[in-house]
């Protein structure tokens, strides 16, 4: 049974074992767009990289694609590790802004602010669609086309796919188009709301009126937050809608 | 004879197996000069891969195309070396001179324009592949010269400032 | 019909009759007809030098030889007069009459024929006493200029597949790997990665079958010597993979050649059939227990098929996607099992190894680069063509004294090598060694090769954002970081040249490039950021220029120049208005002329046409 070290704690894993896997079992929480326990890894994402070996011979690897071999030293929050977490999420919420999913790893990870245009994209190219129609619903209706700048996801030639049963699974894992922020300004503003569960309803009511998506309540008390705004955002406006009386 | 039944014929002469799908698209390719939506279907069928995946390789890579060319292909190497004496030049002329306003194929179907990257003939920058002749030391000025060369007799055109 | 070769014995005594046949030869004319000199007339060369030999009754006393490329591609067509080793270059059909005449008149050669040293202005006779030649030492190609690749009897004539019969009958599987470690070989493919280590992994391996393929999907715009090996001397390089597959039990190989080389796929179609006749290939091989059989297979265009996983997913009938690695194509290749892939000119430097033996090799170039690398010398440069030269030399040798300097009097502006993954070196550092430890201490790459020459007039910016366009078309597209990441800096690179970036846009430049650089999933993504990388670092005041002066020093940046026409100079010779596409000139003949700036689309066709040099680019 290999032998690896993960953040100093040694650890022994049934060969096989992907070092995502190994860490979650310690508990090290590693984010991930990409993974889903059900479906083969892909490794197209990259957030889930750690840091492999030990410096000056270093390298950047993703967790879900390497195996826990023997012998393997992983640390998984180092300055390197942070860093290149924290401008992939600046380029994915570039890329997706409207994405919930994206918005609230951006806020955890300590976003400060996204430098590029936004592009409002409906696919990040995470894989999971086509790989659940492939590997669960075993249809294969949907794939990737093209290459580069160019490359979708899609149905060959566009038609319908004659084997697709619409069962909905593609849409149910995307982590894009399915889960939309609800929030106010969720276009232009990192609020972590949905992170930070203090809703403002608990001053009125026993619990919390909501469980996934934030209710008016927190979309009121959401711009409130200004140290999670965009710069370009603090605008008199902004400022003054979520004031209380 | 049908796209399907052409492409049974030639698919027949090879063995039916998932790594010959580059090569038999290759063939397809040179036979049809564009990769028709059927045969691709058929390659699907009597290869045993998902369509999404023929799809997939049909789109990836450069010496294949889902739209039919045009009769002469007209290729501008955008190399380095082209690049740096001027190549981007003679494509802007290109396309200025067929009124295209990206590489692509003319409306009449007689050139299609493409760019693509070192033929490996750096030495003779800026280079213009037609078809299977190449052409060196192109500059803008022997672009109008060059495309008479290939145009067809009847469809002489006005030439833009020559 | 060949004769088989059924043991070493044979392949001796073919070779012997493929020499004497050599020293008897009637005088020869040896045509080059690489893909260059093709394109530039060689073949109507050699028709007029057919029918002058036909007119002068000399056909059946000169034979003429079509020869792969010599590398001088600049001064193309060559010919070459044997058995003199007189050189000709620029040879038109025209001049044919007088090559042929010149064979009888007491042989003397057609001056004007003759390389002319530009410094002297003196004629030289011979290809090994022209400078561009003199100074290389032309280990691998040296035999280009000399065979005719459609013939394996000129390859036996010149020593070849004497390697292969040495290493079968004297050498063990270990020993051959032990020798290729002990040159210090590198690959030639770009990493540089030890090839012996390599072969020795894949020995350890207990899987099998066991594949070695030849990576010839030369992609590196720029780059040719791989394209010139394949069409000039294919056999070295099945010589190469024979040895190869000997030294680690590989019973079948593949060479993967781009589709954009069809020369280069033809020679070596010829080759292998030629190799298979003879036995050389197949079963029982010289007698011995070694059984290999080799597969040609085209590429279908895609620049990302030249990193190996892309590669065996290619031949694998799939897309061109990368694996990450670890496992490694050694540990787990083609079809899962140990695969070694290596770059043509490593395959061919095998049979040089197994000759002369691996000191003498290693002899050669420095502590940590040995042995000979080809480079292709393109750009702003006079003698552009292919150069074979010890690791180590400085590339002010390679430049001025190889290179014959830059042309129309410009001053050196940076060398970008190893292609859109390598770098571009400023002409402050022209005293660095060539190799890899000091090219990668610089912030650059050997790559397989690439070496393009830029001067004054070249915008550092513009070269960035051409590389970072090349890159994003050809990104294969799957990892994010590479996908979006090039995207975006060729975004930020265009804006910059446009003169719309702010110096905040050079920040967001280093750290995308570092994202990239740090996530990608293959070498395609982690090298991508090097031009904008390197340019940074050593141009940084160029980049400045466009984002606080929205000034371009080297005048190419469209938005920020503007073209006008100098009164005092212009003649009203007209030249310019009739090449000018979009009516933007405006004069009468013989007055002068002006541009109008809102017409002008700066394409730089009266430029190239002014006589008295009156077109201005401010």
């Amino acid at each position: 049974m290999p032998k690896l070290t993960i953040n100093g704690i040694e650890l022994e894993v049934e060969r096989g074992t992907s070092v995502l896997e190994a860490a979650r079992f310690l508990g090290i929480p590693i984010p991930t767009l990409c993974h889903d326990d059900g479906l083969t890894p892909y490794g197209a994402c990259r957030l889930c990289v750690v840091e492999v070996g030990t410096p000056p011979r270093s390298k950047l690897q993703t967790a879900c694609t390497l195996s826990a071999d023997d012998g393997l030293v992983v640390n998984t929050h180092t300055a390197r590790v942070e860093r290149a977490r924290q401008l992939l999420l600046e380029l994915y919420v570039a890329t997706s802004p409207q994405s919930k999913t994206i918005q609230d790893l951006a806020a955890r990870y300590g976003v400060a602010g996204v430098r590029l245009v936004p592009k409002f994209e409906d696919c990040i190219q995470c894989g999971k669609c086509v790989r659940i129609c492939r590997e669960q619903m075993m249809a294969g209706a949907i794939g990737f086309a093209y290459r580069g700048p160019r490359r979708k996801v899609m149905s060959p030639f566009s038609w319908q796919s004659e084997v697709c049963r619409h069962c909905g699974a593609c849409l149910y894992i995307c982590p894009v188009c399915e889960l939309r922020c609800h929030g106010a300004q969720a276009e232009t503003t990192l609020c972590s709301g949905c992170l930070n569960f203090a809703p403002a309803c608990l001053d009125y009511h026993d619990h919390a009126m909501c469980f996934l998506d934030p209710c008016v309540a927190c979309e009121l008390a959401g711009p409130l937050r200004q140290d999670l705004v965009w710069p370009v955002q603090k605008s008199a406006e902004s400022s003054t809608k979520g004031e209380r009386t | 004879m049908s796209t399907t039944t052409e492409v049974e014929a030639l698919l027949g002469r090879r063995a039916p197996r998932a790594e010959e799908l580059i090569a038999v698209l290759q063939e397809i390719q040179e036979q049809f000069h564009y990769l028709p939506e059927e045969a691709l279907r058929t390659v699907s069928r009597r290869l045993r891969l998902p369509l999404t995946q023929v799809f997939h390789v049909a789109t990836f890579y450069n010496c294949f195309s889902l739209e039919p060319v045009g009769e002469h292909l007209v290729q501008v190497c955008l190399g380095t070396a082209c690049h740096v004496r001027g190549a981007g030049r003679v494509l802007d002329r290109l396309l200025r001179d067929l009124k295209l306003g990206e590489p692509g194929t003319t409306p009449d179907f007689t050139f299609t324009v493409r760019t693509l990257r070192c033929v490996g003939c750096c030495a003779l920058a800026p280079v213009v592949r037609v078809d299977a002749n190449t052409h060196p030391h192109l500059t803008q000025a022997k672009v109008p010269g060059l495309l008479k060369k290939y145009r067809p007799k009847d469809k002489e055109q006005p030439q833009a400032a020559d | 019909m060949r004769t088989k070769l059924h043991t070493v014995a044979d392949l001796e005594a073919q070779r012997a009759l493929c020499v004497k046949a050599g020293a008897q030869a009637k005088p020869c004319l040896s045509v080059c007809t690489g893909s260059g000199c093709s394109a530039s007339g060689a073949h109507d060369v050699i028709e007029g030098l057919r029918k002058a030999l036909e007119r002068a009754g000399l056909r059946d006393a000169v034979d003429i030889k079509s020869t792969g490329c010599h590398g001088f591609c600049e001064k193309g067509p060559l010919t070459l007069v044997w058995p003199e080793g007189v050189f000709y270059n620029r040879v038109a059909a025209r001049d044919a009459k007088d090559i042929v005449a010149s064979l009888s008149n007491g042989r003397r050669p057609v001056e004007r024929l003759l390389y002319q040293d530009p410094a002297t202005g003196a004629r030289i006779l011979r290809e090994e006493e022209v400078p561009f030649y003199a100074r290389q030492q032309r280990v691998l190609f040296g035999n280009n200029g000399k065979i005719d690749p459609k013939s394996i009897e000129d390859y036996l004539g010149v020593g070849g597949y004497a390697a292969l019969a040495r290493v079968l009958t004297e050498l063990a599987p270990e020993q051959v790997v032990d020798w290729v470690q002990r040159s210090g070989l590198r690959g030639r493919g770009g990493a540089g990665f030890p090839t012996g280590k390599k072969w020795d992994v894949m020995r350890q391996q207990p899987a099998t079958p066991k594949y070695i393929i030849c990576n010839a999907d030369e992609g590196d715009p720029g780059a040719f010597m791989d394209r010139s090996l394949l069409e000039g001397n294919p056999h070295s390089v099945l010589e190469g993979m024979l040895i190869g597959a000997y030294a680690l039990g590989a019973r079948e190989g593949y060479i993967y050649v781009r589709a954009e080389y069809p020369l280069a796929v033809e020679h070596l179609r010829a080759a292998l059939a030629q190799a298979e006749e003879c036995g050389l290939l197949g079963e029982n091989i010289l007698g011995s227990s070694l059984n290999f059989r080799i597969h040609l297979v085209q590429g279908a265009g895609a620049f990302v098929c030249g990193e190996e996983t892309a590669l065996i997913a290619s031949l694998e009938g799939r897309v061109g996607e990368p694996q990450p690695r670890p496992p490694y194509p050694v540990q787990k290749g083609l079809w899962g099992k140990p695969t070694v892939i290596n770059n043509v000119k490593t395959w061919a430097s095998v049979p040089v190894i197994v000759n002369r033996g691996p000191e003498w090799y290693a002899a050669i170039g420095t502590e940590g680069s040995k042995g000979t690398m080809v480079f292709s010398l393109v750009g702003k440069i006079n003698n552009t063509g292919l150069v074979e030269v010890p690791m180590g030399i400085t590339l002010r040798e390679m430049i001025y004294d190889i290179g014959g300097g830059i042309p129309n009097g410009k001053k050196l502006k940076a060398v970008q090598i190893g292609g859109p993954s390598g770098g571009c070196i400023p002409a402050s550092l022209i005293d660095l060694p060539i190799d890899y430890e000091a090219l990668t201490q610089a912030g650059s790459m050997m790559g397989s090769g690439g070496m393009v020459v830029m001067d004054e007039s070249t915008c550092m910016v513009d070269v960035a954002r051409y590389f970072m366009e090349f890159l994003e078309e050809e990104s294969c597209g799957k990892c994010f970081p590479c996908r979006e990441g090039t995207q975006r800096l060729r975004e930020l690179l265009t804006r910059i040249s446009q003169g719309k970036g702010t110096e905040d846009d050079l920040r967001l430049l280093d750290d995308l490039s570092w994202v990239v650089r740090e996530t990608s999933l293959c070498g395609l993504g982690q090298t991508a950021p090097n031009p904008v990388l390197t340019t940074l670092r050593y141009f940084r005041d160029e980049y400045l220029a466009h984002v606080r002066e929205r000034r371009c020093p080297a005048k190419v940046c469209k938005e920020l120049i503007t073209y006008s026409i100098e009164p005092t100079l212009c003649d009203g010779c007209h030249a310019c208005v009739r090449v000018c596409t979009t009516e933007a000139i405006l004069g009468e003949k013989d007055a002068v002329h002006s541009i109008d700036s809102t017409k002008c689309i700066k394409c730089g066709a009266c430029l190239e046409v002014c006589q008295p040099k009156a077109v201005l680019v401010t």
